[in-house]
């Protein structure tokens, strides 16, 4: 027996599990607070398309400031916590060992949302930093990037203490994110807010780090946390593990250099490359469809996943698949001159951002905590039945969201940027973003629901240890 | 693989390989760019930005402007016409050759053949470049935007979606600042047809003093404040007027050639 293994013996699932649970509270009670302050804030945006006075004379609610607190509040108060929760999770459970310090990723979330809440809170009140994706000014990144880096490192060290040492696919996406996000976020905080360069070299680092945070960043998590649950949730083994190294390495060299558009006023060879790269970006995603395609028509179904209703885990794991196919292949289509002059600066580019937020990332979240936080807990749901009614919301809510946004970007293209070409489409999207926050909200009360179950049952626990009787050996001595 | 390390080397190779690319080497290209000078001139160009419309940048920051607006036009080439000048000493002969040459639309190496046809015959002509593009036909710039344009700027606002129009030389396009400020206060008082919100906050309704303040806004029907009161706009509407007027990219430079109109 080796020292590594004496210090982290191999614990079984429900141990692993319940050493998860305080980091996993933490991070997702606020989370799912985020999700609802970002999904009621994009729904007043939307809104003012409706009626561009709706609101207008408060000057924390102006379109410019609530749209971008709207993305920020999705992206860094639920995308990333929620997906640093499952990921700490699936690492523990792939390592077969309990936590390492639970307690770091705790404080770590508690200084996530402080940062998370002044970003928020200066982005209404006009201090936002001008950049998109980067509106959070020195001291709210400053604490995201610390929390970030502070939950890394014992998730990392659960990594490190795995009993098989054999990785499995969604290790390497999930390692890769770890590092991913903190050195574009640094590199592009540093270039951009702490000595900022000059001129239009500030616009391609911005679009650097927006690709790299919301394709790169996004796809290596979504992507690793359904290797993990779509072989496990389905029953049949993952097609293959050569596959997956192949879409692994191809999406991290490719991906990174995209998302520059064909028209912007840099030098030739930046929006050259990035082109090139967006075309390249092809191998990855038909790579993801083979894998998904071949793991769920192969061998036979287990009898537990034959049993499993229409929109549990499973489904959304699958909806956040398919939505990653198209997201990434509206993320090529600009790569063509012809399809670029159409759809750049349209709500094209918006519906593909939308998509890859709530088709893909979030729809993953969601399934995966709907399967770990019971587990986690050591209790069901409050509310059981509303994760069916989340699924069918989100799905429908995900449709009519994006697909009429993208619709209505080839409108606005197509007759010179007009918007009046594109306001029905518009509203019809409001409608699918109110769905969306419907269910929204039911994942929130059953997180919530559970959280304070949770907590009731602690004060439950303390509370008979203190009002216990005096064992009569303790009174005696 | 039975370590860590072969995914963490593919994150050094793929990011590390873009931040050299795309971070490091656009900092070392353009962070060091410097004023040019406007083709066939000795103006230097961009010229500084006032006072004002320095702040007015950080007005159009706080209130997300670039949410809608974009401040880059695209093109999709250049095509050279043939001007002529003066018809010389044989005016017939060159008009009768006019009426069979196409004069616009043309390569450099035609527009040398036809003007080389038209010098022959003792006609003097001009070989303009001409820009052109979907955003030049809409009349939001006459060359496409480079990397001068925003030498002044932070942060550069480049924008991703034209919900309203691309703001890259509106100073050109609309160059009163009254208009500009009646715009932000009512937004369909100047164009019936605009989504944007009216930024009324930007502005103080203020009973009449001893005078009409002369920067009251000249508005009219609903828009209009109540008897004996007058609009005026506060320090940040007038700094967000004052950058607007100051995006004017409409000057030659060696990166985007064009042929200027005549002065008068």
């Amino acid at each position: 027996m080796t020292a590594n293994e004496t210090i982290h013996p191999t614990a079984p699932a429900p141990e692993i599990d319940a050493s998860c649970r305080l980091p996993l509270l933490a991070l997702l009670v606020g989370a799912s607070v985020w999700l609802v302050v970002g999904s009621v804030l994009a729904l007043i945006a939307s809104i003012k398309f409706h009626d561009p006075e709706f609101l207008a004379a408060c000057p924390l609610l102006t379109y410019g400031r609530v749209v971008a607190a709207a993305n920020d509040a999705l992206v860094y108060g639920f995308c990333l916590p929620a997906g640093l929760s499952v990921i700490l999770w699936i690492f523990s459970r792939l390592s077969q060992t309990v936590y390492p310090l639970p307690l770091v990723p705790v404080i770590a979330a508690h200084l996530w949302h402080l940062g998370v809440f002044v970003g928020l809170a200066s982005i209404l009140l006009g201090n936002s930093t001008g950049f998109t994706w980067l509106e959070f000014p020195r001291g709210g990144s400053i604490l995201l990037f610390v929390a970030f880096v502070l939950i890394a490192i014992p998730t990392a060290a659960a990594f490190g203490y795995r009993r098989e040492k054999t990785l499995y696919p969604s290790h390497w996406f999930l390692l890769a994110a770890l590092l991913w996000f903190p050195w574009s976020y640094a590199s592009a905080n540093i270039f951009l807010v702490a000595m900022p360069v000059r001129g239009v070299a500030q616009g391609v680092i911005d679009l650097w780090f927006g690709n790299n945070l919301l394709y790169v960043w996004f796809s290596l998590t979504g992507l690793g946390i359904a290797f993990y649950f779509l072989p496990k949730l389905t029953g049949r083994p993952l097609k293959t593990y050569y596959y997956a190294l192949y879409v692994f390495w191809t999406l991290a060299l490719f991906g990174t250099w995209c998302g520059i558009p064909h028209g912007s006023p840099f030098p030739a060879w930046i929006t050259s490359l990035s082109a090139i790269a967006s075309v390249l970006l092809i191998v990855p995603v038909i790579g993801v469809m083979v894998i998904t395609a071949q793991t769920l028509c192969g061998s036979p179904k287990s009898a537990e996943s034959k049993s499993a209703p229409l929109g549990g885990p499973v489904c959304f794991i699958k909806l956040g698949l398919a939505a990653f196919v198209i997201s990434s292949l509206m993320y090529i289509a600009p790569a063509c001159p012809q399809i670029s002059r159409v759809l750049e600066f349209t709500w094209f580019g918006q519906a593909q951002v939308q998509l890859q937020i709530w088709g893909f990332l979030a729809s993953i979240l969601f399934g995966a905590l709907y399967y770990l936080l019971p587990l986690a807990l050591g209790f069901a749901f409050k509310f059981p039945q509303f994760v069916r009614g989340h699924f069918f919301l989100l799905g429908l809510g995900v449709l009519l969201w994006v697909v009429p946004l993208a619709i209505g970007g080839y409108e606005q293209g197509a007759n010179g940027y007009s918007l009046d070409a594109s306001l029905n489409c518009l509203r019809i999207s409001t409608l699918g973003l109110g769905l969306i926050l419907i269910g929204n909200l039911l994942f929130a009360l059953n997180v919530l629901a559970l959280f304070v179950t949770w907590k009731i049952n602690l004060v439950k626990t303390i509370f008979a240890a203190v009002t216990a009787p005096l064992k009569t050996s303790e009174v005696k001595s | 693989m039975k370590s860590g390390f072969p995914a963490t080397f593919v994150v050094v190779l793929a990011l590390g390989g873009s931040t050299l690319g795309f971070v490091l080497a656009p900092a070392v290209q353009l962070g060091g760019i410097q004023q040019t000078t406007v083709l066939n001139t000795a103006d230097i160009y961009p010229p500084q930005r006032t006072g004002d419309a320095t702040l007015g940048l950080q007005v159009y920051r706080a209130n997300g402007c670039a949410a809608c607006h974009t401040e880059q036009v695209r093109q999709d080439g250049v095509a050279c016409e043939v001007v002529l000048t003066a018809p010389g000493a044989n005016p017939a002969a060159v008009t009768n050759l006019l009426a069979t040459l196409t004069l616009t639309n043309l390569t450099k190496e035609a527009a040398d053949l036809v003007a080389g046809q038209i010098t022959g015959l003792g006609g003097k002509v001009e070989t303009h470049i001409v820009p052109n593009g979907a955003d030049l036909d809409h009349g939001w710039g006459v060359r496409h935007s480079v990397a001068e344009d925003y030498l002044y700027d932070y942060p550069v606002q480049l924008g991703g979606l034209r919900a309203g129009p691309d703001l890259a030389s509106i100073g050109v396009r609309s160059p009163d600042a009254g208009l500009q400020l009646k715009h932000l206060y009512a937004p369909k008082s100047v164009n019936s047809n605009s989504r944007m919100p009216s930024f009324k906050y930007l502005f103080t309704v203020q009973k009449i003093g001893d005078a009409p303040s002369p920067d009251a806004l000249n508005l009219s029907g609903t828009d209009a404040a109540p008897a004996g009161f007058e609009v005026v706009p506060k320090p940040e509407a007038r700094q967000l007027a004052a950058y607007l007027l100051s995006l004017r990219a409409n000057l030659p430079v060696y990166d985007a050639p064009f042929t200027p109109p005549a002065k008068p």
